[in-house]
């Protein structure tokens, strides 16, 4: 039951997504989401789709998976759109509730919003389906060197980042043995009040604790035993490079940010 | 001995994320009985099933064909039933101290009990009585369990279930990773539940030895399939077939097979105790090879 949770799950393939630089991908998906926000019309939002679309068929990821990823922002995406359904001015009037009334213009940034919802997670979706973790931490690591110089524990950062993102599948499965041990001597998680269920977790929790801080310590301990101390001097065994690829997808994200930046400009 | 089935597994087949790419077959027709005041043990290779199967038999898993029946009645045929069948057939997992939580062993123990809606009396008794069965002191019993070594905890957890006192244990490689000491007390502490309670004992073991000494029957467990179903004499004679499974025999087993091939008349043995009767009979008959 709780395997079945995805938390930015990595689908490893061989496509030229997959295999531009972590990098590349973190600066180009900010980049795509700037570029959302200027996007003002039917055509800057069609460009941007289009892009997406192309970006998606090149990954290779299945579409079917970024629509399950969905699922769980079915709640904000309602929620926005009622928000913006009632709170524009401006338009043809077309229903009126009391005070609150539904307008053209509230029907079409509605529209516009959920698009833009939609477009900005499936592009990051396309960042967490297509990159490892431990890449996407060497790259975060890369992009934030400069900050070194100010002090900032970036490595440790990294680290710390990586090792969380490692022991969420292992935390997972413990969960689940523990929650199995307790329902053998009679736990009951699925009936009663909320703060019933709330109490019945405390037999899972406090083991699922202490076998955090037994990790933790082991963990340490055997990175201690390899001599780790941080990333004073650390080389590292894949080093990052830019390759043709990404130069190709810096291009074409140059003449994306130009399109929309022009159509917007003419205010079509 | 008068045999009176308890829990009987009927065709049994279990697919992990059943319609998905991620389709595995985890048990394929599997049909035993387990009967009262049986020792039965349960050996296969690692991912042959054992652990899926021991989940199947309290209702942690629901089959995805087949039957579970306890004295009778289907354990899926009603949600009570299913809950009684957590408190009937208790189940002990692998490395067990990781589950325990309560701040005193007392209150551990007391755990499964009191989900069962027993009386205080009554909790107190069976968690006396459990504490009794696993050698834990009346000081203990008021002591965290963290505080206690890994082989006292092991025995805590295991104390746990069978408070709830079940008709039908099962215990997952309950020795693994114990000096020999702290095994041979565990599985004493389980032959005297068993026998103060005609209950039947069901373990999953990798210790070939502890099987052979213990058990009066062996399921062997292969590629998701029930493969043998006998007592461990038997089972030990197929020693090739065990061993292109990925199992084991008994090394005094092992040591026999060898003189047997040397020529030598002894019987198929599987305990040490069986061993030093035929050798010491061969000394004295100064039986030649």
């Amino acid at each position: 039951m709780l395997k079945d949770i995805t938390l930015g799950q990595f689908f490893p393939g061989k496509s030229p997504i997959h295999r531009m630089d972590p990098r590349t991908k973190l600066i180009l998906t900010v980049v795509y989401i700037v570029t959302l926000f200027l996007a003002t019309n039917w055509f800057s939002y069609g460009l941007m789709m289009a892009f997406l679309v192309l970006c998606i068929k090149i990954s290779t990821i299945p579409p079917k998976s970024i629509v399950r990823g969905m699922k769980p922002l079915v709640f904000i995406l309602v929620f926005t759109a009622i928000l913006n359904l009632f709170y524009s001015d401006g338009g043809v009037e077309l229903v009126r509730i009391g005070s609150l009334a539904i307008t053209t213009e509230g029907l079409k940034r509605a529209f516009f919003m959920i698009w833009r919802i939609l477009m900005l997670i499936s592009g990051t979706f396309l960042l967490t389906y297509t990159t490892s973790p431990i890449s996407l931490t060497d790259g975060l690591e890369s992009l934030m060197n400069p900050l070194k110089k100010l002090h900032v524990p970036v490595h440790e950062l990294a680290m710390m980042m990586s090792i969380a993102l490692r022991f969420i599948p292992t935390l997972i499965e413990e969960t689940d043995k523990i929650m199995n041990a307790q329902k053998a001597r009679g736990a009951d998680f699925e009936t009663g009040s909320i703060i019933d269920r709330a109490k019945a977790l405390v037999p899972v929790l406090v083991p699922l604790f202490i076998s955090a801080f037994r990790r933790a310590d082991e963990l340490a301990t055997a990175m201690e035993c390899r001599c780790y101390q941080g990333g004073e001097g650390r080389t590292k065994m894949k080093l990052l490079r830019f390759s043709r690829v990404d130069i190709r997808a810096f291009e074409v994200c140059t003449c994306l940010v130009a399109g929309v930046v022009t159509l917007a400009a003419f205010g079509l | 001995m008068n045999l009176e089935p308890i829990l009987q597994v009927k065709d049994l087949n279990y697919i992990y994320s059943a319609g998905t790419p991620f389709e595995h077959k985890a048990l394929e027709n599997v049909s035993f009985t387990l009967n009262r005041g049986e020792f039965v043990g349960v050996i296969g290779h690692t991912g042959s099933g054992k652990s899926t199967l021991m989940q199947q038999l309290n209702g942690l898993l629901k089959p995805t064909s087949g039957q579970v029946i306890l004295d009778g009645v289907d354990i899926w045929s009603d949600k009570k039933i299913t809950r009684q069948a957590r408190f009937r057939v208790g189940l002990v997992f692998q490395y067990p101290e990781y589950q325990l939580f309560e701040e005193t062993v007392y209150k551990d123990i007391a755990f499964g009990p009191k989900n069962m809606g027993l009386s205080a009396e009554e909790i107190d008794r069976r968690v006396r009585e459990a504490a009794g069965f696993v050698g834990i002191t009346e000081r203990q019993l008021q002591a965290s369990p963290f505080d206690l070594s890994g082989g006292q905890k092991r025995r805590v957890a295991i104390a746990g279930v069978i408070a709830m006192e079940p008709e039908v244990l099962i215990l997952d490689e309950p020795t693994a990773g114990l000096d020999p000491i702290g095994r041979a007390e565990i599985l004493s502490n389980i032959e005297s539940y068993r026998k103060a309670k005609n209950a039947t004992i069901m373990m999953v073991s990798h210790s070939m030895e502890d099987v052979a000494r213990m058990t009066d029957r062996l399921l062997v467990l292969y590629g998701s399939h029930l493969a043998m179903d006998a007592p461990p004499a038997e089972v030990f004679t197929h020693a090739q077939e065990l061993v292109d499974m990925g199992l084991n025999i008994p090394q005094v087993t092992q040591i026999f097979l060898h003189l047997k091939q040397m020529g030598l008349d002894v019987d198929n043995v599987y305990t040490i105790e069986q061993a030093v009767s035929i050798l010491s009979r061969l000394k004295e008959g100064k039986v030649h090879a």
